[in-house]
């Protein structure tokens, strides 16, 4: 009597944490599918070389001009540009919490680390708006302080808590004899450090810093606020740019189903995927290559 | 236990119920409408009429206590895909409607009537330590285009000029393209420069421009303060160039005003219809000139 409805319930629990088990590769999929689905209507209208290679966007005229060459652009150089301040910022800033902070203090900054993750990205972005914005402006003696600069700025403070604490983790799991055997051969604290612990945990530094671009890639509030959002190319990092998310962000509101416009801008969706993915895919294969050494 | 043991079965149901639920709301899109009267209004649109159609709200709701009355921006383009899809009862918007909102609202089979409920003047403004204080029409047109890129043309500083318009999304885009840029043709050639900063909010532009010497913005009357210069406008070269203000905006004479609109699903009834009156009495035109707009009537 008591066997089958045990068996029963062992049954279920089975199935359902099997549901919930698959429900974000299904998800993934859905999500794939219905931008493809949505966006590959906007290739009847402009071929894919000129959607991709085209440098004007002015997506309400008519006829609509769909480039977003300037807009792909836009987004890799705001990226580069966080990534150039927030790697090795980060990296450092693992270095010191994971092998040099005094204990006191290692918890106070582990716990500033987590309260700058938890700031919304829209309160970042209205201290851009009001004080880096003006600032970088008198500084560099700029046109205007909405630049692609800005937003690399901004988007350094939102990475940095993902590659400080992921990269912390990787200096932590490299093994303490590597750091034993090195001490014990005279090498000192610093040399211990950048020759040997530096080594051990690569990988999963390289892994931290592909999450932390992945989350700048797909930023949208705060780069929107400070970086101008002209769909120019640029030609260096004081230019404003428009990037792939704050063009949905913005527009998505207005576009009329059904047209090129609407269309676009979920190809620029499938766009900012397929980059995101691949980005995410490196971080993963890092990681995973770490875990099996 | 044997309550846990009957319980089972019920959770997992629920939980495929739930599923199923997200999947077929997933797949259904398009809500079903609203009627337009009941205990809670939704107005939504005009980024340029939020401030207004709070103030009517407030001042509504001390009348009719029993109506709550909500109002929310995104533009105008997103107050009226809004009132398509049912999700509120009144659209505010700053300009007129498309042609393809016209079709795509006679195909869902309705029609939307609209309420001119006050005027709004747009503004030109700059730093206000710029010496320029007054542009015609065309120079406005070559600045906006991109086609002059210096304030020393218009005898200001030798500084470029830094070009600061709203989101595609906006009525006052789209105004300011069809009036200044294309002259009142709306289905002319010209654009924007493509060099123009699109900024998310007519908040970002003030700010904007009250800071950088070299920025040129347009927003609704009701955004000036004096952090920003304001710029007189004429018509043409031999025309006098008028400052904004309520009463230059209702006689005409200034060149770039516009008239803003509640849209509504037919003929307003319930709800709808007491706050559109209250709109348009004297109470609620009062508002409007308290806003910073021009009042109808």
């Amino acid at each position: 009597m008591k066997t089958p409805s045990r068996r029963f319930r062992e049954f279920l629990i089975e199935k359902l944490i099997f549901l919930c088990g698959i429900a974000s590769v299904v998800f993934v999929a859905l999500i794939f599918i219905f931008l493809l689905r949505e966006g590959v209507s906007v290739f009847k209208t402009v071929s894919p070389g000129s959607f991709l290679g085209g440098r004007f966007w002015y997506p309400i005229s008519n006829p609509a001009r769909l480039g977003i060459l300037p807009l792909i652009l836009g987004s890799l150089l705001v990226t580069a540009g966080a990534i150039v301040i927030a790697v090795p910022l980060g990296i450092a800033a693992a270095f010191y919490i994971a092998e040099v902070a005094p204990k006191r203090l290692r918890t106070i900054l582990k716990s500033c680390v987590e309260v700058l993750s938890a700031i919304p990205s829209v309160v970042l972005g209205f201290l851009g708006i009001t004080v880096l914005v003006p600032f970088l402006r008198n500084l560099f003696h700029l046109p205007t302080g909405l630049t692609a600069f800005s937003g690399s700025i901004m988007l350094a403070f939102m990475a940095l808590p993902t590659i400080i604490t992921i990269s912390e983790d990787a200096i932590k799991a490299v093994p303490r004899e590597y750091k034993d055997g090195a001490l014990a051969l005279g090498a000192t604290h610093w040399q211990t450090l950048y020759r040997v612990v530096i080594h051990g945990a690569l990988p999963g530094i390289i892994a931290a810093a592909m999450l932390g671009i992945g989350r700048v890639f797909g930023e949208t509030m705060a780069v929107m606020m400070v970086t101008g959002n002209a769909a120019v190319i640029p030609h260096s990092l004081f230019e404003p740019v428009r990037t792939l998310t704050a063009t949905i962000a913005a527009e998505m509101g207005e576009a009329a189903k059904g047209t090129p416009h609407y269309f676009a801008l979920f190809a620029v969706g499938i766009v900012l995927f397929i980059i995101s993915f691949a980005i995410n895919l490196t971080a993963d294969v890092l990681l995973n290559r770490n875990r099996k050494r | 236990m044997k309550d846990k043991r009957s319980g089972m079965p019920e959770i997992a149901a629920a939980v495929l119920a739930s599923f199923l639920l997200v999947l077929s709301s997933a797949s259904c899109g398009g809500r079903t409408a609203r009627p337009g009267g009941g205990a809670a209004l939704q107005i939504k649109g005009s980024d340029t009429m939020v401030n207004l159609g709070q103030a009517w709200a407030e001042a509504f709701n001390k009348l009719h206590p029993e109506i709550n009355v909500a109002v929310t921006g995104g533009g105008s383009g997103t107050g009226i895909a809004a009132i398509f899809n049912g999700t509120c009862d009144i659209a505010e918007s700053s300009r007129a409607l498309e042609e393809k909102e016209l079709q795509q609202a006679k195909a869902a089979g309705f029609v939307l009537r609209e309420t001119i409920v006050g005027l709004d003047g747009i503004v030109v403004v700059v730093h206000p330590s710029n010496p320029v204080s007054s542009l015609t029409m065309d120079e406005l047109r070559e600045i906006f285009m991109g086609n002059v890129k210096r304030w020393s043309v218009f005898g200001g500083e030798d500084r470029p000029i830094v070009l600061l318009s709203r989101e595609v999304n906006s009525g006052t885009h789209i105004f300011f393209k069809e009036h200044v840029l294309r002259r009142g043709k709306s289905k002319g050639p010209e654009e924007f420069a493509p060099g123009a900063l699109m900024m998310p909010s007519s908040y970002a532009i003030a700010e904007e421009t009250a800071l950088n010497e070299n920025a040129v913005g347009y927003y609704g009357l009701g955004y000036m303060s004096p952090r920003q210069k304001v710029l007189a406008i004429a018509r043409d070269e031999g025309s006098p160039a008028v400052l904004p203000t309520i009463d230059s905006v209702r006689s005409n004479a200034y060149p770039i005003s516009r008239p803003l609109y509640f849209f509504t699903r037919g003929e307003p009834a319930g709800a709808v219809k007491q706050l559109l009156e209250f709109a348009l009495s004297p109470e609620g035109q009062a508002i409007v000139r308290a806003t910073d707009f021009v009042p109808v009537k």
